[in-house]
């Protein structure tokens, strides 16, 4: 196996001096993405911030039929601004967002209040409007609750205890913890993980297989009596260390972006010290030897660096494929679902970025099926790279 | 010495070497000559065992290509068509990688790169990355990363290519040093001159077929001509190829 260790650290020599490596395997990882991630995840925590505060401004046509309404709004930090349209007019202007909520009091809105009959009131909104949603909850609770508080007073007026209007009485009990919270935002971080971890070895991968035949060095090289796929083994493992060299950067760019954060403003311990940060990287890891093994397939079948590139970018989309069912059903690990690569490991990092890391079992069994699957991928490269068809 | 035994190689269905057998021999050098698809590169490729042949053997020092591969590669000095040097390694560090996957200890290895630097006049630019390197410097290179083990056969192709006279001056006095030293070099091409002035032997193939083979003077002698090159279209048009 002497010959494998050979091409192993050619390939790590000449890349680690090749400016393309340094910038696949080393910048991006390690700068532009946690970078990217810093500003998503400050991003998701000021709007959250923003929206429990923010004052609601709500356009009132008639509003001086109403003058209690309108103070009790304004109490609940509503902002209350008069316009004058008629029903058309205030459907339009929804329509156009400009003002987004009108509330319209009916003439009769006094005298129905005084007869204690329901007052009729007009809200316009645009359900379509995504961003309104929040807004129209809000001033539909403030509505509700001016309307529950005035029922209870009429009931205590006529010697009626305003409980019997409670026939239930509902009390939520939310079982998420701070950390699990803001596990949405941090699925993502997996992908991103993963991702930047296998473009790590893109270039050290290309260079090696379809780069090699290109600049024709490869006809040399099969030449050497060593059996072909010794030297695909070398490739391989030179790019694997690449991806964890990449992957190790990564992590600890991201664990450092993210304490920058601030992630306690979502309610969120993480507590990304260095043994988490040492199980992140082991998490991921088993993964590249079946990362650079796929990618060196690919390359076999392409006649160019460029035509390389292209398709492998392609093998880069793999990985998210298992990531977008496990975030669209909801999914969690069972027996079965940690021996999909990819999918295993984004259970095993957002368990520990969730503080409630799985299993042992379940963390052996990633590690080791996607091991296997890696070094069934690395023996398929090799014997590939037995094809006549290779020396294009 | 190396040995062809009707050697036959179909790409699809297209048929590269039909029949091809020939015996280079220790100490001299053999040229196969042929025009562009005639099959030399296919040959070759057979011989060096990166094809491998669809009928016939080649044996290399009594050694079968095709049975026993990397036995045979060990006794090989291969240059290939247009071959390569990696850009960002120096023209030593090229040397020296080949050298160890040849299996030579770390010692061997530096000695043998130092020796073939000095042989092929490559002192100023062998610490260089050869990633700027001119073709004459790339085909040193790569012509001393085919040498590190010191092959007793030597196969390149089309070694000439693309050279500048002062280049292909020293390629020819490397090749009659390998000679005198009882190597066998075994080369191809299509210029007629490089033929005349180096081979020993001549292998003229053509359409995949060996059309004519001996020493330069046999083959005038059997075309009637005192030019070989005259000859050489004798004989293709006699294969019927022109």
């Amino acid at each position: 196996m002497r010959p494998v260790f050979t091409v192993l650290r050619k390939e790590l020599r000449e890349n680690l001096r090749d400016r393309r490596t340094f910038m696949s395997a080393l910048l991006i990882g390690t700068v532009l993405m946690p970078l990217l991630v810093g500003l998503l995840v400050n991003l998701t925590v000021r709007r959250g911030q923003s929206q429990d505060n923010k004052p609601v401004s709500l356009a009132v046509v008639h509003g001086e039929r109403a003058p209690g309404l309108l103070a009790q709004l304004r109490q609940y930090r509503i902002d209350v601004l008069t316009v004058d349209l008629d029903d058309a007019a205030a459907r339009a202007a929804v329509r156009h967002q400009r003002p987004r909520l009108v509330l319209a009091i009916p003439d009769n809105y006094a005298s129905q209040l005084a007869q204690g009959q329901p007052a009729p009131v007009l809200l316009y909104s645009d359900s379509s409007d995504v961003a309104d949603a929040s807004d129209v909850g809000r001033v539909r609770a403030v509505l509700g609750r001016v309307s529950s508080e005035t029922a209870r007073l009429r009931l205590m007026a006529r010697g009626v205890d305003p409980t019997v209007l409670s026939a239930i009485a509902v009390q939520d009990v939310d079982v998420a913890t701070p950390t699990s919270r803001s596990v949405l935002i941090l699925g993502t971080l997996t992908y991103i993980i993963l991702l930047t971890m296998l473009m790590g070895g893109l270039h050290v991968t290309l260079d090696a297989t379809a780069g090699e035949r290109e600049r024709g060095s490869l006809e040399s090289l099969l030449t050497v009596p060593v059996p072909r796929e010794q030297l695909i083994y070398g490739k391989i493992l030179a790019a694997c260390v690449f991806m964890v060299l990449s992957l190790t950067l990564n992590v600890c760019a991201v664990a450092l972006a993210l304490r920058y954060v601030g992630l306690e403003n979502l309610g969120m311990n993480v507590n990304l010290n260095l043994p988490v940060i040492l199980k992140l990287i082991l998490s991921c890891a088993p993964l590249a030897p079946l990362g650079a093994s796929l990618m060196t397939i690919v390359a076999a079948y392409t006649r160019s660096y460029r035509e390389a590139q292209t398709y492998v970018g392609l093998v880069l989309l793999i990985p998210t494929l298992p990531l977008i069912f496990a975030n669209t059903l909801g999914l969690r690990p069972t027996l079965w679902l940690m021996m999909v690569p990819s999918l295993s490991q984004h259970f095993l990092v957002t368990g520990l970025l969730r503080g409630e890391p799985v299993g042992a079992l379940y963390a052996g069994l990633s590690v080791s099926v996607s091991l296997l699957l890696g070094l069934a991928a690395a023996y398929a490269a090799g014997r590939l790279y037995h094809r006549e068809a290779l020396l294009g | 010495m190396i040995e062809a035994r009707h050697l036959h190689k179909r790409f699809g269905a297209v048929t590269a070497v039909h029949d091809v057998s020939l015996s280079a021999l220790d100490g001299r050098i053999t040229g196969l000559l042929g025009p562009n698809g005639a099959g030399k590169s296919t040959t070759l490729r057979m011989l060096y065992t990166v094809l491998q042949p669809d009928g016939g053997d080649a044996f290399i020092d009594g050694i079968s290509a095709n049975g026993q591969s990397l036995e045979a590669r060990r006794r090989m000095g291969v240059l290939p068509h247009g071959a390569g040097v990696y850009p960002h390694l120096t023209a030593r560090e090229n040397i020296l990688y080949f050298g160890e996957l040849h299996g030579l200890s770390g010692s061997d290895c530096s000695r043998r790169a130092a020796q073939l630097i000095e042989l092929l006049e490559m002192a100023d630019f062998a610490d260089r990355h050869a990633k700027g390197f001119s073709q004459g410097q790339r085909l040193k290179t790569a012509l001393a990363r085919a040498l590190v083990h010191d092959p007793r056969n030597i196969l390149l192709d089309e070694p000439t290519n693309g050279l500048d006279v002062m280049a292909v001056r020293t390629l020819r006095a490397l090749l009659l040093k390998l000679k005198a030293a009882g190597r066998c070099i075994l080369f191809s091409s299509h210029v007629m001159q490089e033929v005349a002035v180096l081979c020993d032997d001549v292998v003229v193939i053509a359409g995949g077929r060996v059309v004519a083979d001996g020493t330069p003077e046999e083959l005038r002698a059997r075309a009637g001509t005192a030019d070989l090159e005259e000859a050489f279209i004798r004989f293709l048009e006699a294969a019927g190829r022109p």
